[in-house]
């Protein structure tokens, strides 16, 4: 590991691109994430990589639909609505089995909302976002560590599976400064024999394409496809448990909800509270294997989240409701307090004791 | 001796295009050109959305279907991946000169060194025959059935025109398929443009007047004519730029 450094989450994300072996940056300014385009700008003409200011999120994520084509490792990054934009080619991507980075620093909505930190495209990223029977790897980093750790995971993940990842951070994750190791590793390679390369007059053309009219066809590849996405759900679920090992009661929270609630279980821990928290870092797949084995010891769940209450969703099917789940959440840039957190808390508690 | 054949850029996929459309001339004029400068086996093709859609069946070599009007970004990130690459995208007049205005408009603003093949023939054919970007004032369409009012629609856009004004594109030229001496200079312009782009010379642009029997509801032959009559008055057919020529001539 190299030395620790002082970095905004944005800029060590983009870092940690760069060493991951991402040499085409795609983007469009917006708020809270320019700052990832600004690193990229700085970085990219001196080692040889592409950043390009395009004219929309649309143009930009269908740049990086080519540079992916071609073989490479490509990325964007923009903030809700910018996804919003983004979304049709995100869509294309996932039809087309392309793999590439797609960052998504979110900000309070809906449509222009603010730009104070939000959790509130949980739907969007985890259900595909875009027409069509699709899923993104979801990942969502809790520290600026993370933000650069994840990256690399993300593009790994993505080639390995043939699946865009979208790197679901919140304004505060990209804003935020903490020290950092960046990892000195090398980017993974992945064979790839249907990017488009050029024939060279020695095979037969490769075809790049989401287009079948066909109907059993195109059933055929979606079938195929969630083949390859049940092999994700077995494999690849990531959590990280905190103070789990006698909980009674499991708060789930990820990004910075989840930095807010560690603060609220050490207090309720305090209090006497068997409180802990399973914090998801794949949203999707969701650690439902995690959530699942909870179930049996916790007696009531509390998700903590920057919206109106969108993973609780997820929470639920993954215990099969089989314990009660509670909402703690603040929306439109607002973040809970780690006091509102341990009231939630307490209260589940209570509830816990009745029932 | 062998006198006539197909191009060996074209695969031996049947074209799906209605009879008498002139998707199929210009088919054969861009593998024309891949053979003449033997960029085959380099060259990545971009299909769109329309008739068109369906050219990565047609062309051997490798080749991408991008989203409705996204063409020339999913060119450009093929181009900014790998120069050494040739890459073109073949776009309709609904694909380029409506949704795509953006894409079309940045990636010739930034001289993007790809060919963009613009096939106009004023209408939606692959929806079926509604009014085009492109469409001429009066032109009667499913979705313009008493004729393009240019008072409630406004007026068609007039591409290479537009483009023209701009300092980045290399070669900006309208031709037409219509009859043998327009066909002759398509196949010119449109080699051109190939050429242009191995050389690194930046964006080029060719557009076709292009007829759609089925959509207008007109024989081959009539299609032909009113092209001729119609098409080719509002939209001039010639050089709108050359930036090596223009040097050339300095």
């Amino acid at each position: 590991m190299a030395e620790k450094i002082l970095m905004k989450g944005n800029e060590a994300l983009a870092e940690a691109a760069i060493m991951a072996g991402c040499r085409h940056y795609f983007g469009y300014p917006i708020t809270p994430q320019t700052e990832v385009a600004a690193y990229m700008a700085k970085r990219m003409p001196k080692i040889g990589g592409t950043f390009l200011q395009a004219e929309s999120e649309i143009a930009a994520i269908n740049m990086v639909i080519g540079a992916a084509a071609a073989g490479k490792r490509a990325m964007t990054s923009s903030s809700s609505p910018g996804i919003s934009l983004k979304s049709e080619g995100i869509s294309y991507m996932a039809g087309c089995d392309l793999p590439g980075l797609i960052v998504n620093v979110q900000r309070g909505g809906p449509g222009l909302g603010g730009i104070q930190p939000s959790q509130s495209d949980y739907f969007q990223a985890t259900r595909g976002g875009g027409h069509g029977d699709y899923h993104l790897l979801v990942l969502a980093p809790s520290s600026v560590q993370e933000m650069a750790d994840l990256v690399f995971k993300g593009f790994d993940l993505s080639e390995k599976y043939r699946i865009p990842c979208m790197l679901l951070a919140d304004g505060t994750m990209g804003q935020m400064m903490e020290p950092v190791s960046l990892p000195e590793r090398s980017a993974e390679t992945v064979e790839k024999p249907w990017a488009l390369t050029g024939t060279e007059g020695k095979r037969k053309p490769n075809i790049i394409n989401s287009l079948a009219l066909a109907p059993h066809e195109l059933e055929a590849w979606n079938q195929v496809r969630f083949e390859r996405y049940a092999q994700i759900k077995e494999n690849e679920q990531m959590s990280e448990s905190y103070w789990m090992e006698d909980a009674e009661i499991c708060v789930v929270a990820f990004g910075i909800a989840a930095r807010v609630s560690q603060n609220a279980i050490d207090t309720a821990r305090e209090m006497g509270i068997k409180a802990g928290m399973i914090r998801p870092i794949t949203l999707w797949p969701f650690p439902e294997k995690a959530l699942r084995a909870a179930s049996a010891q916790c007696k009531a769940f509390v998700s903590v989240e920057l919206n109106m209450g969108q993973m609780i969703e997820d929470v639920r099917l993954s215990i099969k409701c089989r314990r009660p789940v509670s909402l703690c959440c603040r929306t439109g840039g607002m973040i809970p307090t780690p006091d509102e957190v341990v009231a939630a808390i307490v209260k589940a508690n209570e509830g816990g004791k009745q029932a | 001796m062998i006198v006539f054949e197909k191009p060996k850029a074209l695969t031996d996929a049947p074209l799906h295009y209605c009879p008498g459309c002139t998707h199929g001339i210009i088919h054969r004029l861009v593998a024309e050109a891949m053979d003449s400068l033997d960029i085959t086996g380099q060259t990545i093709g971009v299909a769109s959305v329309g008739c068109s859609v369906f050219t990565y069946n047609y062309f051997n070599c490798d080749m991408v279907q991008a989203a409705h009007g996204r063409a020339p970004a999913v060119a450009t990130g093929l181009k900014r991946a790998d120069p050494s690459k040739i890459i073109f995208t073949y776009q309709g007049d609904g694909d380029l000169a409506s949704i795509g205005t953006a894409e079309t408009v940045h990636s010739a603003a930034r001289g993007e060194n790809i060919t963009i093949i613009f096939v106009n023939n004023a209408i939606y054919g692959m929806t079926g025959g509604q009014m085009a970007p492109t469409s001429l004032p009066g032109q009667v369409t499913q979705t313009s059935p008493y004729g393009r009012d240019v008072n409630t629609v406004g007026y068609p856009v007039r591409i290479c025109e537009m483009l023209s004004t701009l300092d980045g594109p290399a070669y900006i030229e309208r031709v037409a398929v219509n009859n043998v001496k327009n066909v002759r200079q398509a196949k010119k312009a449109i080699e051109k443009a190939f050429r242009y782009q191995t050389e690194g010379k930046g964006f080029s642009l060719i557009e076709v007047i292009s007829t759609c029997p089925t959509n207008w509801g007109k024989t081959p032959q009539a299609a032909l004519e009113w092209a001729e009559q119609n098409m080719i008055p509002y939209y001039p057919l010639g050089v709108y730029k050359d930036k090596y020529s223009e040097e050339a001539a300095k």
